[in-house]
């Protein structure tokens, strides 16, 4: 890690749900918390809607990181989905590890419609670790990870069913 | 066919344009976007000005999506969708996308937040290309109501309804309606008697032609959704035959067998085993407790059953499981008593004068086991000295971090009634003292000109072990008085534990049953904090009252009638829109998995077991999209939310990101996945 860019601005997608996070940074704008700019928000209305493939997907067209933003557990708007976002999401950590992919590039937090402080910190504390690691750089080797996306892609829907733990 | 894209860029004034270069997005816009053939800006998108524009390059350049870079979707994409609808366009191929809440409002550097609007309006650009006409559905709306709890919110809300000409079904769990506000004495601040003004409200719920009362019964089921519910309700076995009994009460009477009441009297007084809770109950319909029955315990006596003149004593009545429709719920289940034991020292339960709040407001009611007379556990002696707690349970982290809301002025109401009726000294410990609304602080001030003393700090032991003569055969109450910094040791009579308002013990499961969330601390979670208190997130389920959060009567009623008047309107109306965001299986492809069936929380997928397919009961489905992201095989479609339309969306966000560097002007879409 010594050659830290200090310009490096990593590009950051997020996943919003409607209902808790995204009203979430829609607070944190009405305060106007200012936090850093890395984190293009995409709106889903439930994080159980992020599907894995998205994540593949942002990381593979050249993002650094990916952030998931949902209900806190409990609260969810549509009752227990977050709780598949986050079965989900622990299982496609695995994938993304034995890829070696870093554990702070692809995160998931709760934040409730009340919490613009903690969504405006999780976001800072994410663009700092993602600083720190550099760019991902799945884009720089596009032609070759370009080739192997369809294979991902295929790997993450051969787990699913296994993912998918009925309640 | 290429689509023609509008796109607006709102100054909001400076709320945008102070800190993100809007011009320089519309035409940046206009130019490396494709398929974009307008691009603007203007000072307010909203106004009436901003949304003609958009209508009329609609209807002039023919345009097939619309994108507009304003504030939060939550807050005018109805606005936005409107002008689209007026202009002949479907409103759901317009996409908003946040650029003052998300961006100009909360970064620093303008280039940066340019940029990240540049992203943000490429990525919507990039999605509502794929956005798809939708049209939202209409469902006729259930004229009858489900009122679940009969306490004064739940009454307040049937009988609004009712007079309104609706009919009500009114689910109570215990066996009569009235709820906590039956239990009280008097009522702050104005101390008129609990009972006589809650009791009319109560006959007349139990005499309106139009509200059907179910008491001693429990919800068991909600299925359907707004409009069209259909709830299963549990009639628990009364033992008594309803349309025979005529409330006489000489079972009552008759009755050998006496318990400890330790619902109605909260453990203060006795009932017998076939018992009405209270003398003012509605129905006076006796119920027979069955674990303390002595015929249910060794089948012997039947006394009541001798010499009930009607003959409406039915020892083999079961349980009973009614099924009523209704377009509307409304849920006032109210709230359950701190258990004080769990502070052990404070000693309730171990130390005989201790009380709980309840067990003193049946102490000093008129119609409770002492008549009225405050006097200590043994019946006869009448205290010196009362300590009132504050926060017993509530504004601590080790319990509940919240305020309870009520107690402050409940407790200036004790002091009130002690300095009435004895001779009594009051002390009060309070953090802070908590009088906010009309006539509240008026009430306080009253108290302080009777003489209840404040003590400020909050207690940390009650004891009756004495270390000075004064204190021999008291209860030490021991407590910082944070105003002049000493700890310091009042010798007392009695003391009373203000609890906390907890939600009730079920509150979670029954949400589960409406399709409704609770919040950490286990009430209900409105729809809006402020804007929609008593809507939730489940289109026609209500909240009101103390469910929702701790309130004192006049904010239970006026929620009460706030529901009621919300489930009124949608009746007027006769329909009900429901936003076509929902999903859909495409049965061709669908291989039957079944994991889908598993994944929705609201039971909208079935399984056709003679086609072998899943199918989603669009009528259920509330279209979070998270069967739409497990399904293997990626045959469903989750509309509004696709997997295409999120796929560009991406795209769109990271435009720049595999541009070589100072070389990012390129279209967005270079690269297909």
């Amino acid at each position: 890690m010594s050659n830290v860019d200090p310009n490096f601005e990593p590009k950051i997608v997020g996943f919003f749900c409607n209902w808790c996070s995204y009203r979430a940074a829609d607070l944190a704008g009405s305060a106007r918390i200012t936090h850093a700019p890395n984190v293009r928000t995409i709106r889903v209305m439930c994080s159980g809607r992020v599907d894995p493939t998205f994540i593949m997907k942002a990381l593979s067209l050249g993002a650094d990181g990916v952030l998931i933003a949902g209900c806190h557990p409990g609260e969810c708007h549509y009752i227990e989905q977050n709780y598949k976002a986050m079965r989900r999401f622990h299982m496609l950590r695995h994938t993304l590890r034995a890829m070696g992919v870093e554990d702070q590039r692809v995160q998931l937090v709760w934040a409730s419609a009340a919490e613009g402080q903690q969504l405006a910190d999780a976001i800072d504390k994410m663009v700092a670790e993602i600083k720190q690691l550099g760019p991902l750089g799945w884009s720089q080797n596009w032609e070759e990870n370009g080739q192997r996306l369809k294979a991902l892609e295929d790997i993450v829907h051969e787990h699913q069913e296994a993912m998918e733990v009925p309640v | 066919m290429a689509e023609k894209i509008g796109v607006y860029v709102c100054h909001c004034g400076s709320n945008i344009a102070g800190k993100v270069d809007v011009e320089e997005v519309a035409k940046w816009a206009g130019k490396n976007c494709a398929d974009v053939c307008v691009s603007r800006d203007y000072k307010f998108m909203c106004s009436s000005l901003g949304q003609a524009m958009i209508e009329e390059d609609i209807k002039k350049e023919g345009l097939t999506r619309v994108v507009v870079a304003a504030c939060s979707p939550h807050l005018h994409e109805k606005t936005f969708r409107r002008a689209c609808s007026n202009a002949g366009l479907n409103p759901y191929l317009m996409g908003m996308t946040n650029v003052r809440e998300h961006c100009s409002w909360v970064h620093k550097d303008r280039a940066a937040a340019t940029e990240k609007t540049k992203a943000l309006v490429a990525a919507a650009v990039g999605r509502v290309k794929h956005q798809q006409p939708l049209e939202p559905f209409y469902v006729d709306v259930n004229k009858a109501t489900l009122v679940i709890g009969g306490g004064i919110a739940g009454l307040q809300a049937t009988l609004e309804l009712a007079d309104a000409g609706y009919p009500v079904y009114l689910v109570e769990r215990q066996p009569s309606i009235g709820g906590h506000m039956a239990q009280f004495d008097k009522t702050f601040p104005t101390l008129d008697c609990s009972a006589c003004i809650l009791t009319p409200k109560m006959s007349e719920a139990g005499q309106h032609e139009n509200v059907k009362l179910l008491t001693y019964a429990e919800l068991e089921e909600v299925s359907g959704s707004v409009g069209n519910f259909k709830v299963k309700i549990r009639q628990k076995a009364r033992h008594v035959d309803y349309d025979k009994c005529t409330g006489c009460g000489i079972c009552v009477e008759k009755c050998p067998r006496k318990v400890l009441d330790t619902e109605f009297e909260a453990g203060m007084g006795n009932r017998k085993a076939i018992y009405m809770p209270f003398p003012q109950a509605v129905p006076r319909i006796p119920v027979i407790d069955t674990e303390s029955c002595i015929w249910f315990e060794r089948q012997k006596c039947r006394a009541c059953e001798k010499l009930c003149p009607t003959n409406a004593i039915a020892f083999d009545q079961q349980d009973e499981i009614i099924e009523v429709n209704v377009g509307n719920i409304i849920i006032a289940t109210g709230w359950k008593p701190f258990d004080c034991k769990t502070i052990p020292q404070y000693g309730y339960g171990r130390l005989a004068n201790v009380y709980t709040s309840l067990e003193f407001e049946r102490l000093c009611n008129a119609a409770g086991p002492t008549n009225g007379k405050i006097v200590l556990r043994d019946g006869k002696t009448e205290p010196k000295s009362i300590a009132i707690i504050h926060c017993v349970g509530s504004r601590d982290t080790r319990h509940n971090p919240y305020c309870s809301g009520i107690c402050c002025m409940a407790s200036l109401k004790f002091g009130h009634l002690v300095l009435e009726k004895t001779q009594a000294e009051v002390y009060s410990f309070y953090i802070d003292m908590r009088t906010n609304q009309k006539n509240y602080e008026e009430f306080y001030q009253r108290l302080l000109g009777e003489g209840m003393h404040f003590v400020r700090g909050k207690v940390s032991e009650v004891t009756d072990a004495a270390r000075l003569p004064s204190e021999q055969g008291k209860l030490i109450v021991q407590c910082e008085d944070t105003l002049i910094g000493k700890q310091q040791r009042f010798p007392v009579d009695m003391v009373i534990l203000m609890g906390a308002l907890e939600p009730q013990a079920d509150a979670r499961e029954m949400g589960l049953k409406c399709g409704i969330s609770c919040s950490m601390d286990g009430w209900y979670t409105e729809r809006h904090p402020k804007l929609d208190p008593v809507a939730t997130m489940t289109d026609g389920i209500f909240v009101a009252g103390v469910c929702q959060g701790p309130k004192d009567i006049p904010a239970s009623v006026a929620q009460g009638a706030a529901a009621a008047a919300r489930v009124a309107g949608m009746i007027t109306k006769g329909k009900v829109m429901i936003e076509p965001v929902v999903a859909t299986i495409n049965d061709d492809a669908c291989s039957g998995c079944k994991i889908c069936n598993n994944m929705c929380p609201y039971n909208a997928i079935e399984f056709l077991e003679d086609r072998g397919v899943s199918h989603v009961i669009t009528a259920l489905c509330k279209g979070c999209g998270t069967c739409v992201s497990a399904c293997p095989a990626g045959v469903i479609t989750g509309a509004h939310f696709n997997n295409q339309q999120i796929g560009a969306e991406i795209e769109g966000a990271l435009w720049d990101a595999l541009q070589p560097a100072g070389a990012a002007a390129s279209q967005p879409e270079t690269v297909a996945v």
